[in-house]
């Protein structure tokens, strides 16, 4: 088992035949996702050659895509300015769950492809995310699949970069599922939609949880694991020496009711019962204590 | 971005929001001449900072005359409020004030749509209002779908409890403001106060803006507003490289790849730091994903001429980032530098490539660099190195 990804999902590319699209999905393949088209109305009905003769076939629309091959997944790697549209039309397509690598998209155009996805029952997964890795299985977006294993670990990050650096720390061990949620002001998938998929998943021992400063995400999965997590967690919080941010109107303060600092989100989790690392080592090391205990 | 009060006034403006005459002065003499271009008569000297507090902090101030315009903006140019030097004024029109009232709305990204925040009673204390008092301001959600149309806009002057005879009046105004949220890609838009004048107009005297620097894409006239000049010299150069750098305080220069990533450093090299004599991040500097080995040396030359640095920790998890690139990056921007790179290096690659790119180093031997394999025991040699060099 696993949470979101596993063997069996089949996956789309929108934006599969730009040249980052082109790089990942070469990547993803060669770590055994099971690609099955990409979308690009210009090129529909042509097919893309990856190495060891793997041929992908384009379609015009994501409707098409899914009539044809029964995708349940769609990875997007498509340029900010057509990033809202693409969702669009994944959602109205029926997509079950969608993952927007894309970094630079305008916040109000998340707020309202969010919502619309919302109403139509897909998930969202990012934007600007690394995507999620179900290890040995499956790998949706820019993860790098050799740095770690499969194993009983779930993670859930906001960053890319300490995400690897933990599949990295702990590849022995190895993970369930490892989700990049993104850093953006608003994502589609939170911290607690992970805990809680994590606490249902059998194959999930412990899960290891990142965030990083701005927001109040990590207060609320704290105030959540508390109440609903049974499963140990270990965290780490990046940002006690990033500069205060320049906040201007008192609104953000209000809304939040917490300071969003670093110091904030650790105390947070420690009071719900997290073992909070230092550093990225130090977290690993938690781990790794409680799962060899 | 955050805006001045001015810029915020001005494009207020220009989507029909009802704002008083203003003019920004640098100049005391400018000062006095905005106020007589302003009829003479009453004007408010206000200092454009980007924090709040300026009115306790006396960046605002009444005038009667252009003569008192200049001395006040006299004394106020060049005031520190908060940590920032108050570089211009603005002179606004008086105006005979009845009540002051609060709006604003902005993203709220713990419900992922937006609120709308409203109350009668605006005015300086709005936060301790929120606290005291939350019945007495009124927040309402937003869906993005949607926006304010008319109806929201009805049912958030209901809420917030105006009379009757300001309902519409003031509803009209917050629809103007959603005009500037939504067809500005604001992520803050905040008046306080707002105000109803003795002759009964509604006016937006101050206003806070923030624009989505993502969307600068479709808001051509948007890179305008920004304030270079107020920017450091150092995050000038890096940001003409396109590089994600911000200048702090300390004395070990920090490259990694990925926010989180480079934040974490920052956090470790201060924790790391405290052994040696409380050595702090120099600054925060992300080379981003794929980073090309131009992009490195750029980066390393950034920090190389911050005279701050004493020791650089380069700290970089190859993800898609190649260490092979990371390391023909340091070796070409050593080589370029010459004797102008005088300061210790500390690398600690993984991932990507991994063993290519430490071979690379290892072949250059360059006296300056120190390969460490973890990122904490890079950090504390860092720090270490920086405290032998202070």
């Amino acid at each position: 088992m696993a949470i979101f990804l596993t063997a069996e999902s089949k996956v789309i590319v929108q934006g599969m035949t730009g040249s980052e699209g082109m790089k990942h999905t070469q990547r993803m393949l060669a770590s055994g996702t099971t690609i099955v088209g990409g979308v690009n109305p210009r090129k529909a009905g042509t097919e893309v050659e990856f190495p060891a003769d793997v041929t992908v076939p384009v379609f015009g629309t994501v409707a098409e895509a899914m009539a044809a091959t029964g995708a349940d997944v769609s990875v997007l790697f498509v340029p900010p300015p057509f990033t809202k549209a693409a969702v669009m039309e994944a959602v109205d397509a029926g997509m079950p769950l969608v993952v927007i690598i894309t970094e630079g998209v305008p916040v109000a155009d998340t707020a309202e492809f969010f919502a619309y996805a919302q109403a139509k029952g897909t998930r969202l997964i990012g934007p600007n995310c690394p995507g999620l890795i179900t290890p040995g299985q499956s790998n949706v977006g820019i993860t790098p699949a050799t740095i770690t294993g499969p194993g009983k670990i779930g993670l859930v990050s906001k960053s890319g970069t300490l995400t690897y650096q933990m599949l990295f720390e702990l590849r022995d061990i190895g993970f369930t599922t490892a989700v990049g949620i993104g850093g953006d002001p608003i994502v589609g998938t939170t911290h607690i939609d992970c805990l809680e998929a994590f606490e249902n998943d059998p194959d999930t021992a412990a899960i290891v949880m990142i965030g990083e400063i701005g927001g109040d995400a990590e207060e609320r999965a704290a105030a959540f694991i508390k109440a609903n997590v049974t499963k140990p967690v270990v965290g780490y919080v990046a940002g006690f020496e990033a500069p205060e941010g320049k906040t201007m109107g008192h609104a953000g303060a209000i809304v939040s009711g917490s300071a969003g600092t670093a110091q904030a989100k650790k105390e947070a989790l420690e009071a719900a019962g997290v073992k909070v690392g230092k550093t990225p080592s130090e977290t690993a090391r938690l781990m790794r204590e409680i799962l060899t205990a | 971005m955050d805006l001045y009060e001015y810029q915020a006034r001005d494009m207020f403006e220009k989507h029909g929001v009802p704002v008083l005459p203003g003019i920004v002065a640098t100049t005391p003499a400018e000062a006095r001449a905005a106020a007589e271009q302003l009829g003479g008569g009453v004007c408010v000297v206000k200092a454009q900072v980007k924090t709040g507090g300026r009115g306790k902090a006396g960046g605002v101030k009444l005038a009667r005359s252009p003569e008192e315009a200049e001395a006040h903006a006299a004394a106020i140019l060049g005031m520190d409020i908060k940590g920032h030097t108050v570089h211009r004024v603005m002179i606004a029109a008086g105006a005979a004030i009845a009540e002051e009232f609060y709006f604003s709305v902005l993203l709220d990204r713990a419900e992922r749509r937006y609120l709308a925040m409203c109350s009668v009673e605006g005015g300086m204390e709005i936060e301790q209002l929120a606290v005291e008092r939350p019945d007495a301001l009124a927040k309402v959600a937003v869906d993005p779908l949607v926006g304010i149309d008319a109806a929201k806009a009805a049912e958030i002057v209901d809420v917030a409890g105006f009379p009757e005879d300001l309902k519409a009046p003031v509803a009209d105004v917050i629809s103007r403001l959603w005009d500037v949220y939504k067809n500005e890609d604001a992520t803050l838009v905040e008046v306080n106060p707002l105000v109803r004048t003795e002759d009964g107009s509604i006016i937006a005297l101050d206003g806070k803006v923030t624009l989505d620097e993502n969307a600068e894409f479709r808001h051509e006239d948007h890179a305008a507003l920004e304030d270079k000049a107020a920017a450091n010299p150092l995050e000038a150069k890096a940001k003409h490289m396109n590089l994600n750098y911000v200048k702090l305080d300390g004395s070990v220069g920090i490259i990694g790849n990925g926010a989180g990533l480079v934040m974490s450093t920052l956090d470790v090299v201060a924790y790391a730091g405290e052994q040696f004599g409380g050595q702090k991040p120099a600054n925060f500097l992300d080379i981003g994903g794929g980073a090309s080995a131009e992009v490195m040396a750029n980066g390393l030359d950034v920090i190389l001429h911050d005279a701050q640095v004493k020791s650089v920790f380069v700290n970089v998890f190859g993800g898609i980032t190649s260490c092979v690139a990371v390391a023909d990056g340091i070796v070409g921007a050593l080589k370029a530098l010459g004797d102008e790179a005088s300061k210790p290096l500390v690398v600690r690659l993984d991932g990507n490539a991994v063993e290519e790119g430490r071979a690379i180093l290892a072949a250059a031997n360059h006296p300056l660099v120190t390969i460490v394999d973890t990122m904490d025991g890079a950090a504390a040699k860092a720090a270490e190195l920086a405290a032998a060099a202070s």
